[in-house]
């Protein structure tokens, strides 16, 4: 990831020095030796070849950016997103003023930071352990039964969660029970719902995690680990100080990216978990917007928006904050 | 725990190591248990004895042999078509967005493309900011999409993640010398990009139908906001359905026919097993195959240099 958006900052420079120094300044337009409008016209096959996903991205994409401005309106269908009357900001007071907002507020940080304390370091683990592994068939074969969840679909995973979690025939009920203890209703109490959430979570993907460290790991060469074996360090020291700061530098762009994204927890999966019992703790931002947006049976359109639309701003914000503290730091910011 | 740091103290360099990886075999060993453990259970589920399953004897190996939640689901009218529905989306996103994607990231790698940084940007904003989920619904209801097929194809026809990936690979695996060589000889920009550029790119190409095709035969909460009509649904919409909503009716699942529904009737639970295998084998079926070009062009779009 870093690559790629380093290579666009490279590759944007020597652009530059290629054309005269002038990607997209339109002052200078008129000294360049090929005019801009001969030079598009002899490119028109790669703009042809752009077509397709740029008008996907005009109607999928910039589309919904304009709808946005119903979170300042209030919408009525009759009128349209163009002709509703605006009413500010009255959406946003309307959700920071409701006994809502508190709840789901905490609802969606704890659920997230939980997923990132518990879920970030466990790949690296994995991957180290892999890396000192001496027996390489069984590393390998390893990474391939953990990896092979990543692509089941959130529908598979939580219907598997619900068969072995069920509180009358699952395998896990009936293994407490053989054992003697009463299994807690997993399902349905509130205080299972985040374990059950971020386990299951990194059930699925931490195998697939791995594979970036695993990566960078195998980068490392050979001979520091051979000089330092010399020196007498064990393979524990070896993982601690020569492989583990090898892949510092991908963990920290994967935690910006984890950072920047904690208010789009798994909401597709949080929608499958979520019962009434549990809605206490399981109702967060996005689940939210869907059900007072679409599924409920008087829609509110406006209102709805206007709660996506803050959680995409704060989103926003946080990522910039993390990156440019990242920057700061350790130089390793994103962009 | 202990271990580790027990041997972290002692320099005894093999003795220590030893140790260390055993308790690295006993540690990852379980870890692949417990990944493997619901997997098979599920499978052995949805292979025994119907009368095993619903009094919950099976715990890791199928307990008599029979298929009929297989069969059961395939005879499903519903059932069936959805499984036909998902492939069709699947296919079409793979065959729309993967050609999209490669001729979009194609262009866009092209150094001499005259405002190729604006246009970037203008893809690359999208993943940091996007218009939600309203407004997006009500895009896809105003070009008239509701509850049709495309409704299903188009709002996930393009990942902008896959489009930057693959803009990555192409500008740093062609050569510009290629391009010019290739434009002595006359070549168009078209001749180039498929002649020159697509044979050269198998593994992006690999890797993004197995994403578009993986993303859409996994999706099903498209499904559930844009589409009212049941013909139309994905498997995962309608597993979702029968699995986590439990709103199973046996006389939708089987048709008219009275002797068909008392089957589905004694068998639903099983059908959630026999579900949850066939969703499963598309995905863990195209993962080795392609899981070496995978690793190859994601390592190459993304990480290294």
């Amino acid at each position: 990831m870093t690559q790629m958006l380093n290579t666009n900052d490279g590759t944007a420079s020597t652009d530059s020095a290629h054309k005269g120094g002038a990607a997209s300044g339109s002052t200078i337009r008129s000294n360049r030796p090929v005019p801009l409008l001969k030079r598009m016209a002899r490119s028109w096959q790669l703009y042809v070849l752009l077509l397709p996903s740029l008008i996907w991205l005009v109607l999928f994409a910039y589309l919904p950016m304009y709808g946005l401005q119903i979170a300042f309106k209030e919408f009525n269908p009759i009128q349209g997103i163009i002709d509703s009357p605006w009413v500010g900001l009255a959406q946003f007071a309307r959700f920071f003023e409701s006994n809502n907002f508190g709840p789901l507020l905490w609802n969606t940080i704890s659920l997230a930071l939980y997923e990132l304390i518990a879920g970030f370091p466990i790949p690296i683990v994995l991957a180290l352990a892999l890396n000192a592994l001496r027996q390489k068939y069984l590393s390998r074969s390893v990474q391939l039964i953990t990896y092979a969840p990543n692509f089941l679909s959130v529908v598979v995973v939580v219907g598997i969660i619900m068969m072995i979690l069920d509180p009358q025939i699952g395998v896990v009920h009936q293994a407490l029970g053989a054992l003697g203890f009463e299994a807690p209703q997993f399902l349905t109490d509130p205080g299972w719902f985040r374990h059950i959430y971020v386990w299951s979570g990194i059930w699925q993907t931490a195998g697939f995690s791995a594979i970036m460290y695993l990566a960078a790991l195998s980068s490392v060469p050979p001979e520091l680990h051979e000089a330092a074996k010399v020196d007498g360090a064990s393979l524990f020291r070896r993982t601690l100080h020569i492989d583990l700061p090898s892949i510092m530098p991908i963990a920290v762009i994967l935690l910006i990216l984890s950072v920047g994204n904690i208010l789009n927890t798994g909401f597709e999966k949080v929608l499958l978990l979520q019962n009434p019992l549990n809605l206490t703790v399981s109702q967060v931002i996005d689940t939210y917007v869907y059900e007072v947006g679409l599924k409920s049976p008087i829609p509110q359109f406006s209102y709805a928006t206007a709660i996506g639309l803050f959680k995409s701003v704060v989103g926003l914000i946080l990522l910039l904050a993390v990156n440019f503290f990242a920057n700061k730091t350790t130089k390793s910011g994103l962009f | 725990m202990a271990a580790k740091s027990r041997t972290a103290n002692r320099i005894t360099e093999t003795r220590g190591d030893k140790r260390l990886n055993i308790t690295l075999l006993v540690v990852l060993g379980a870890f692949s248990v417990s990944v493997l453990y619901p997997l098979i259970y599920v499978m052995s589920a949805s292979l025994s004895e119907t009368s095993a399953v619903t009094s919950g004897e099976v715990w890791l190996f199928p307990i008599g042999f029979s298929t009929n939640a297989y069969t059961a689901v395939f005879e499903s009218p519903l059932l069936f078509r959805s499984i036909l529905n998902s492939l069709f989306y699947a296919g079409m996103v793979i065959a729309i967005g993967t050609f999209a994607t490669m001729a979009g990231g194609y262009a866009l790698s092209r150094r001499d493309l005259p405002g190729r940084n604006l246009l970037t940007f203008a893809f690359m904003i999208t993943m940091l900011f996007s218009g939600g989920m309203i407004p997006t619904y009500l895009v896809v209801r105003d070009l008239g999409l509701l509850n049709t097929v495309w409704s299903m194809i188009l709002p996930g026809a393009v990942s902008v993640w896959q489009l930057i990936i693959s803009r990555a690979f192409f500008s740093q695996t062609i050569p510009h010398e290629l391009l010019e060589s290739a434009k002595m000889d006359g070549a168009s920009d078209f001749t180039f990009f498929f002649k020159v550029v697509l044979p050269l790119s198998v593994p992006v190409l690999a890797v993004n139908m197995l994403l578009y095709g993986v993303t859409t035969w996994n999706a099903y909460f498209n499904g559930l906001i844009y589409l009212t009509d049941e013909e139309l649904y994905p498997l995962q919409l309608a597993m979702r359905n029968i699995l986590v909503q439990n709103t199973f009716d046996p006389a939708k699942m089987a048709g008219v026919d009275p002797t068909k529904i008392a089957e589905m009737q004694a068998i639903a639970g099983k059908l959630k097993y026999a579900l949850i295998v066939i969703a499963s084998i598309p995905p863990l079926l195209a993962y080795p195959f392609v899981q070496k070009h995978f690793v190859k062009g994601m390592m190459i779009g993304s990480v290294k240099g």
